[in-house]
């Protein structure tokens, strides 16, 4: 009776091994589908673009030509929106992210902000650049401009920043809170001397997910004004006189990344489209890069944590 | 403590490199001088970049131009804006500007110049497979009536002499000027068209359609067509006086009708007695007809170029083709 028992038990433990197995098989396979279509089209857009990088493509402006069309106008563009964008959306995101989570009463008003930054990390981003041409374009004035641009992006990715900054703070230990008030600390000491830096980590993925969204997005930036075709720079931000800083740049026409590259794919001509995939290579060359930033970012600050 | 200044350190570095790859660049390239803003048509805007490109080689970028794509509509209603921040010089356009935009424009006080600076053909192609060479009006009409969907789906429904197989429809995007023109011209009612084809705002993916099936039909512009000519047929079009294919030669003559029409600039009134601006429109006209084949459109024959800057030079303003 026994030994027909322990034989039930084994097939039975056998058989749950193998759709274990079974389904860890599947998981891996998905995974590998996902990433052999991504690679395949990566890659495939990097070999049709690759014989148009060279050095002139960086620096040459859009043309008629597709032989001697670049993308100056456009990286630039690109790599000023976002800067602006994360002047405006990282501090603004981590300060809501800590009132949030550390000052905030847990009473109707937190629960009506709480669902409202929810919900807005699902709008489209073509409303974003509408509320954007109203608010920022027409009623601030700010123009068809660099600063208009990074605004709107910040507002795009501003629900990104606010949920993850709030979801790293909450990680952590409430031990360490505990032991920072016991020492005398107050509240900001303790936010500000462990609570930011323990977490900067990752707040610092949260911010990269969003500018990594941001640099692809294109409806909400032609809405408010980009253009296509422009053959020069925006002013210096260095002067040689004090102070030295200029903000002119703030206030110029611009165009980005994707517009270049959505601009060669509908062109007639088949030569633009190698134009098209040399961007769009760049494209993911740059957000590649963002991201190589914050990992390395986050490894130098995290080696140090132990809890 | 020490862990804080070095992670604070680190972000501190990175991020200076970063501004500093982004920002030393425009100190070396950039330049001040005066602005010409363009915005509008998809349609026009290869021809606008590439004036734009050879003028500011020319005058070494002491005045600069900008081009938008913001669509005919778009255009209008920068071109028309209150706001003077906003506001363009000059408009790019597929069409004719529309009762509508023309009361935006008399509301915010500007005056226009209405010049036309190339023809787009709206060309029918078939698959290089199919035995269709000419289509009559009427017959076109009958295929992308709205009244034909799901009704009339087959070649020999429309012609008896034509195949007995399903035929496959291909155009653009109802948000499109090509759309609005083809339906105008063609149904007699601008938008009005059957639904039950494959629509696209890219042109390209209309040619490949048309490319890949021997029963397909579509339409879009000259232009798609003449970069793709060993992929695509195009249909002759018979209005009354013969099937006419179209062609640089048909569509300057006028004899490729009624799917052939004038693309436009319109200079604002006020912008075109800067100097800069004047230049440069008059740049655009004198240099238009070379330029306009380059990027695969139609040109204007020199007589029509030589009307349109006599009209810019005499300020004539408002609208002669507008309905």
């Amino acid at each position: 009776m026994p030994t027909t028992n322990l034989r039930k038990l084994r097939t039975n433990l056998n058989r749950r091994k193998l759709i274990n197995s079974g389904f860890a098989f599947l998981g891996a396979t998905i995974i590998a589908i996902a990433i052999i279509i991504l690679l395949g089209l990566t890659l495939k857009m990097a070999f049709q673009g690759a014989e148009r990088i060279t050095p002139e493509f960086f620096t040459s402006f859009p043309s008629r030509r597709a032989s001697r069309a670049g993308i100056l106008s456009a990286w630039v563009g690109t790599c000023l929106v976002m800067l602006v964008t994360a002047m405006a959306a990282i501090p603004l995101g981590v300060a809501s992210g800590i009132y949030l989570e550390e000052y905030a009463k847990k009473n109707w008003l937190a629960d009506l902000i709480e669902i409202n930054v929810t919900n807005l990390a699902g709008v489209p981003s073509i409303i974003y650049g509408l509320l954007a041409l109203g608010l920022f374009v027409y009623e601030l004035r700010l123009g068809q401009s660099i600063l208009s641009a990074g605004l709107t992006l910040a507002l795009l990715i501003l629900p990104v920043v606010i949920v993850t900054t709030r979801e790293s703070i909450r990680a952590i230990p409430n031990s360490l809170r505990e032991a920072s008030y016991a020492l005398g600390a107050s509240k900001w000491q303790t936010i500000w001397d462990h609570i930011l830096p323990y977490s900067f980590g990752s707040i610092l993925t949260g911010v990269i997910i969003g500018l990594s969204r941001a640099i692809g997005e294109t409806a909400p930036i032609i809405t408010i004004g980009a253009l296509t075709f422009i053959a020069f720079l925006p002013k210096s931000p260095f002067k040689s006189e004090f102070p030295f800083l200029s903000f002119e740049w703030l206030q110029a026409p611009f165009t980005v990344m994707p517009i270049q590259m959505f601009n060669w794919v509908s062109r007639p001509q088949a030569a633009f489209e190698i134009n098209a995939a040399a961007a769009g290579t760049v494209l993911i060359g740059m957000t590649l890069g963002i991201n190589a930033i914050a990992i390395f970012l986050r490894y130098q600050l995290r080696k140090d944590i132990k809890w | 403590m020490n862990y804080k200044q070095k992670g604070f350190k680190t972000a501190g570095i990175l991020a200076i490199a970063a501004a500093s790859v982004a920002l030393v660049v425009p100190a070396v390239k950039s330049q001040s001088g005066s602005i010409i803003k363009i915005d509008g048509s998809s349609t026009v805007y290869p021809i606008t970049e590439a004036v734009a490109e050879e003028y500011q080689i020319e005058n070494k970028g002491a005045t600069q131009v900008t081009v938008g794509v913001s669509g005919t509509g778009g255009g209008f209603k920068k071109f028309c804006s209150e706001d003077e921040a906003v506001r363009t010089d000059i408009s790019d356009a597929s069409r004719p500007i529309k009762e509508e935009e023309m009361a935006m424009c008399e509301a915010a006080g500007v005056e226009y110049i209405e010049i036309p600076v190339a023809y787009d053909a709206i060309t029918v192609v078939a698959n290089p497979e199919n035995p269709i060479e000419s289509m009559t009006v009427e017959e076109l009409a009958q295929i992308w009536d709205p009244e034909s969907e799901g009704e009339i789906t087959n070649w020999s429904q429309v012609n008896p002499e034509w195949p007995d197989a399903e035929f496959v429809l291909y155009g653009p995007g109802a948000d499109s000027g090509t759309f609005d023109g083809f339906t105008d011209k063609i149904n007699g009612d601008e938008g009005a068209s059957r639904t039950d084809y494959t629509p696209s705002e890219d042109d390209n993916v209309l040619v490949q359609g048309v490319s890949s099936d021997p029963n397909a039909l579509g339409y879009f512009g000259y232009s798609y067509y003449e970069e793709n000519q060993d992929k695509l047929k195009a249909i002759a079009i018979d209005a009354g006086e013969g099937a006419v294919v179209p062609s640089v030669e048909t569509v300057r003559d006028g004899s490729y009708a009624p799917l052939s029409r004038p693309i436009y600039i319109y200079v604002n009134a006020q912008a075109a007695e800067k100097p800069e601006v004047a230049e440069f429109v008059e740049f655009y006209l004198t240099n238009a007809e070379g330029l306009v084949p380059e990027v695969g459109s139609v040109p204007l024959t020199p007589e029509e170029y030589q009307e349109g800057i006599a009209r810019f030079q005499n300020g004539e303003t408002g609208t002669t083709a507008a309905k």
